[in-house]
């Protein structure tokens, strides 16, 4: 780890849930692979109970960032802290403990395809191992049916799961412990409109439910501009623009303009208006 | 990261009162949750009061443990500080939930013995498709030579053949080594130390070569034939080269095969003459039999078609696994346990029907080459 450079300050402090601290918090972060930056000295807070999203053109590395956060990859240099933990400095045990505060959708979902629904949504909460079989059986059916997933689907192996269902199940698991702070990586890629649109306001309803602060990564405008409360765009290394929609809009970079002005993104945007959904607000 | 207070209950005088962090965590450390269903269990049933107001934070999994113990219904004596209201609401809006069981396979013997056996039926029939697939595909290869899969054959060949000769050396060497050792001590009791020659000869070139050859390249290539349909079957690389009109026979199969079945008589040679160098050290050293004696007598003592028998063997057993890690390659379905498990058949199944096989030989040329 000699290449690595721990710039962390001194630890913000002892860590309340009141949102006096950032949920996460990067510092000083670089990224390289090879000789190649990804990211240069980049900053990015995150608060307490916002939906922030982070877009940015493909090789920006978005999905790196949010691997950084989770402590899959380590940066270069530079401090990722979440729930006030620097993350590469963090021992074991507590890694463990802050895994358990924390729930990541993959893109693909990433079942396991050796076990069943059931199975898979109640996996983190047998590693627990002190939780008794009734109430992991009664929670994780909870859990199904918050996501719209019925007890008929319980008993069902992943490769007999259509691409919107395992996205639903993967959702489930990633809520099973009740995180407080939840990934999302593309949630609807791969969904027909009508899914997407319905799992864009399961993600609305859980957030007001159980005060989740979201990270996601998307490309999908109708999912970013109906779910973010702030938008981090991602380009040239840094984040150039940071904010609610609306102040991101104005921030003048050909990448933004192409990104959320070009006709795509123009009818997303309309269509967003049409439907006079609330723009959304800061925490 | 946030730190949670012990949740707990204590009861008194008909009334309930809990405190804590009645989260999943805090739950789940220690003996919280021992405690807990220690003193719920004998709650059941009784009409109390609940006192949650003073429970500092609640989530689901805390707010279905109450519920259990409230047998799935409200009690009617209950205070709730404001947001556990929502938690409450939603196990009552969702009613109960009951598990679908499992459709419990009721199978008597008799019936999973037909099971077992429709499954080896159709095990067999798929692989006759097989052969005959091959078959027609060679026949294809055949007629338009070169538009053949040329690359893929050599590919294979360098793959399952060149990158084998290491570890086909080393075990053919040391069989050889080890059965001139044990023979010569055997063979010195009855003095007849001469005769170590046609025994190994005999054995090695006819029999030992052959099927250490076959083992090796079955759990070497066979394995590797095997998981990389099942990945191709996962990743829909069949299905990509189908919708491009690529022939899965004619481009995956038959290379396979043509190549085991030109580099497994070569290794055949080659194991041949490791077991047989390593028994010429071993009788040089053990019986001092010196190797120009070894080799001079070679050709009397074994007859040329037990080597041609042996190279025949070698094609065919580098046919049959190739044969066998498609088929099990082919049936993988897209998930993780199906590919270990198909592997597993693969290799095990290949290494039976090539010991099956070298039976048939025993009984057909029973009374050549002696």
């Amino acid at each position: 780890m000699s290449e690595y450079d721990s710039s962390c300050g001194p630890g913000a402090g002892e860590l309340t849930l009141d949102g006096s601290v950032p949920v996460v918090e990067i510092t000083g972060l670089w990224t390289k692979y090879g000789r190649t930056v990804v990211h240069q000295d980049l900053n990015l807070e995150i608060e307490q109970g916002e939906i922030m999203s982070i877009v940015g053109g493909s090789g920006t590395g978005k999905t790196t960032l949010v691997r950084q956060m989770l402590g899959l990859e380590r940066p270069a240099r530079g401090c990722v802290r979440v729930f006030g933990e620097d993350i590469s400095e963090i021992d074991s045990d507590q890694l463990q403990q802050l895994r358990n505060h924390w729930g990541m959708l993959f893109q693909q979902g990433a079942l396991y395809s050796a076990l069943t629904v059931f199975d898979n949504v109640a996996q983190p909460m047998r590693e627990l191992r002190t939780l008794p079989e009734d109430l992991i059986r009664d929670a994780v059916l909870l859990k199904m049916n918050m996501v719209g997933l019925g007890p008929e689907h319980a008993n069902k192996m992943p490769s007999d799961l259509s691409g919107g269902m395992v996205k639903r199940v993967a959702l489930a698991r990633a809520l099973a412990l009740e995180p407080k702070l939840l990934f999302l990586d593309e949630p609807t890629a791969g969904l027909d409109p009508d899914l997407s649109e319905a799992f864009v306001s399961l993600i609305q309803s859980l957030h007001r439910e159980l005060g989740l602060t979201v990270v996601m990564v998307t490309h999908d405008l109708d999912t970013l501009f109906a779910l973010s409360t702030r938008i981090a765009v991602l380009a040239e290394k840094h984040v150039i623009a940071l904010g609610p929609l609306q102040e991101v809009l104005k921030v003048d970079h050909p990448f933004i303009k192409e990104f959320f002005l070009g006709d795509r993104g123009r009818r997303a945007l309309e269509a967003l208006d049409a439907t006079e959904k609330p723009t959304p607000t800061e925490h | 990261m946030p730190t949670a207070k012990e949740p707990t209950l204590t009861l008194n005088s008909g009334a309930v009162a809990a405190t804590g962090t009645w989260q999943v965590h805090a739950l789940a450390q220690g003996k919280a949750m021992n405690a807990i269903t220690a003193m719920l269990k004998p709650l059941a049933g009784n009409s109390l009061k609940w006192d949650l107001s003073a429970i500092d934070s609640m989530d689901h999994i805390g707010a279905q443990v109450f519920w259990n113990a409230w047998g799935k219904a409200r009690p009617a004596d209950l205070q709730l500080a404001p947001g556990q209201e929502e938690f409450f609401n939603r196990l009552e809006t969702t009613g109960k939930l009951e598990l679908p069981q499992p459709r419990q396979q009721r199978l008597t013997i008799v019936m999973k013995l037909g099971f077992a056996m429709l499954l080896f039926f159709e095990h067999m029939a798929a692989f006759i498709r097989l052969i005959g697939q091959v078959t027609l595909d060679v026949g294809r290869f055949i007629r338009h030579p070169m538009r053949g899969p040329w690359k893929e054959i050599s590919s294979n060949i360098f793959h399952a053949g060149f990158q084998a000769l290491g570890i086909t050396a080393l075990v053919g060497f040391l069989i050889g080594v080890v059965l001139s050792y044990l023979s010569a001590q055997q063979l010195r009791a009855f003095g007849g130390d001469v005769y170590l020659v046609n025994l190994l000869g005999m054995s090695v070139i006819r029999e030992l070569g052959p099927l250490l050859a076959a083992i090796l390249v079955a759990g070497r290539s066979g394995s590797s034939i095997t998981a990389q349909l099942g990945v191709m079957r996962v990743t829909e690389e069949l299905d990509a080269m189908l919708v491009m009109g690529i022939s899965h026979g004619f481009r995956l199969i038959m290379p396979k095969v043509l190549a085991l079945a030109i580099a497994m008589p070569l290794l055949v040679i080659w194991t041949d003459t490791m077991a047989l160098i390593g028994g010429m050290v071993s009788a040089k050293i053990e019986l001092n039999l010196s190797p120009q004696y070894f080799i001079g007598k070679l050709p009397d003592a074994v007859p040329l078609a037990n080597y041609l028998i042996g190279l025949g063997k070698g094609a065919v057993f580098g046919i049959l696994i190739a044969l066998v890690s498609c088929h099990f390659g082919l049936r993988i379905k897209p998930n993780t346990e199906s590919l270990g498990r198909g592997t597993t058949t693969s290799v095990v199944t290949a290494i039976t029907v090539v010991i099956l096989a070298d039976a048939v030989f025993a009984i057909l040329f029973n009374g050549v080459g002696f």
